[in-house]
């Protein structure tokens, strides 16, 4: 069947099967690679996404369902070709990926997490990353990057 | 890794939807959050030949207080609305502090209360706490419906008392009257993952500072949530004493049957019974002051 989804402000039309998960739709079908698939049944984390603004399972819908709703994916991070958002460049800075797999999806959790939490302590980014297994085990900077940047932006406001 | 193929219908009403699970009985599975389903599909354990999407019904997406404050929580309603309702928290307090148990937050955004009683996972939270606040489930099916109390919903591991035709529709929990207090803890390996053991606790005083009214429920602690009804009954008429509740927590290890896992033998999931019965008791006497 043809859907239309939306993605990161741009609509995707594609003829496709209703089994077919919304995460292959967005590697497969779109060419969207920067969500991760690790685990598949919804423990690991890996291809989070945004549903209407909300962290979700890429691995848990099916692409049909997707329609009339506005996804956005680990691609619509970054400003432009060649640069960081400051979350992105947090995680750079603050060494927050060793081999990268499991980004994307704390990305996409952290994303709407500092926007709901602006000052969050480490407890709070620690419940709030709970949800995504990094198997480099490399937790302690990944906490770090999202402080560095919940303090950045801190400081990036007029009359902080 | 890949769900079996299947028909997929997305019906934008309630009576369609129902229709269409009478016309294919067992072989539709309806889909609502899709947080136990999906996962089940992706291994092939379940492979639904017809899925019911509930997700269009507007009308399903339902939260909120009757007048005599009785909860009604439809079957599309979200566990992120639930938990961030300021009312839920403060009128049924336990039921936010056990969905903050469930999963991650991730999941929470997706998946349903209803979704997560029909799957009837033993070791969820959500069947024991449901027992514990006395709710009631709407069981609506095409041209009928009829109220079943939780006690009577959960029959086995990922078995309930719905009939093929029929939809978990509304979730109702009875308001806490003055006087109750209620905690819920579990044990878990790790955050978000299933409780090892899990124990919700509702207990009310009555005028004089003694126990009037006691419901004690665990999850892991057996095939279904189980009520433990001779602890709870043990404790009515009690000053609400650590001694009484270490005598209601010796009683719960003759009422519960845990079957254990590579995380939690029978013989430690039974101390973690005992240990979080008298804790969640104390913390609900607390909290009933």
């Amino acid at each position: 069947m043809k859907i239309t989804v939306r993605i990161n402000g741009a609509n995707h039309t594609r003829d496709v099967e209703p089994r077919l998960l919304l995460s292959d739709f967005l590697r497969h079908d779109c060419g969207l690679t920067g969500t991760h698939v690790g685990c598949e049944h919804g423990v690991c984390g890996a291809c989070t996404i945004l549903w209407d603004g909300a962290p979700a399972r890429a691995c848990l819908a099916f692409a049909v369902q997707a329609e009339g709703h506005e996804l956005r994916t680990v691609e619509g991070l970054a400003p432009g070709p060649g640069q960081l958002n400051p979350l992105q460049q947090a995680f750079q800075d603050s060494h927050g990926l060793q081999c990268g797999y499991c980004t994307p999806g704390i990305l996409m959790t952290m994303t709407a997490f500092l926007e709901e939490n602006p000052k969050p302590d480490e407890a709070q980014v620690r419940e709030a990353l709970s949800g995504n297994l990094c198997r480099c085990t490399g937790y302690q900077h990944i906490v770090d990057a999202v402080l560095r940047a919940a303090r950045a932006a801190e400081q990036r406001k007029p009359n902080a | 890794m890949k769900p079996a193929p299947f028909a997929w219908h997305a019906p934008d009403e309630l009576e369609a939807a129902l229709a269409l699970k009478a016309e294919h009985g067992g072989e539709a599975r309806f889909l609502a959050g899709g947080q136990s389903l999906v996962p089940a599909m992706n291994f092939r354990v379940a492979q639904p030949a017809v899925l019911v999407d509930l997700n269009r019904i507007a009308t399903l997406d339902t939260l909120g207080f009757t007048a005599d404050g009785t909860l009604v929580i439809g079957a599309m309603c979200r566990y992120r609305r639930i938990e961030r309702d300021a009312d839920v928290a403060r009128r049924l307090p336990m039921l936010a502090e056990a969905l903050a148990e469930v999963a991650h937050p991730q999941i929470r955004t997706r998946g349903t209360l209803a979704g997560n009683l029909c799957h009837a996972d033993p070791a969820s939270e959500m069947p024991a706490v449901m027992l514990a606040l006395a709710a009631r489930f709407l069981l609506r099916r095409k041209g009928g419906e009829r109220l079943v109390a939780a006690r009577d919903f959960f029959l086995g591991p990922l078995a309930t008392a719905l009939a093929e035709d029929e939809m978990l529709a509304e979730i109702h929990i009875p308001a806490l009257p003055p006087g109750s207090g209620t905690a819920f803890l579990e044990v878990a390996r790790r955050r978000g993952d299933y409780a090892m053991m899990g124990v919700a606790a509702v207990l009310r005083r009555g005028a004089d500072g003694r126990c009037a009214a006691a419901r004690l429920t665990l999850c892991s602690a057996g095939p279904v949530p189980l009520a433990a009804d001779r602890a709870a009954s043990s404790l009515l008429g009690t000053r609400l004493t650590a001694g009484d509740f270490a005598a209601a927590a010796a009683l719960v290890g003759a009422e519960i049957d845990p079957m254990g896992s590579v995380q939690a033998s029978p013989a430690y999931q039974r101390h973690l019974a005992g240990v979080l019965v008298t804790r969640a008791l104390s913390l609900a006497a607390e909290r009933a002051a």
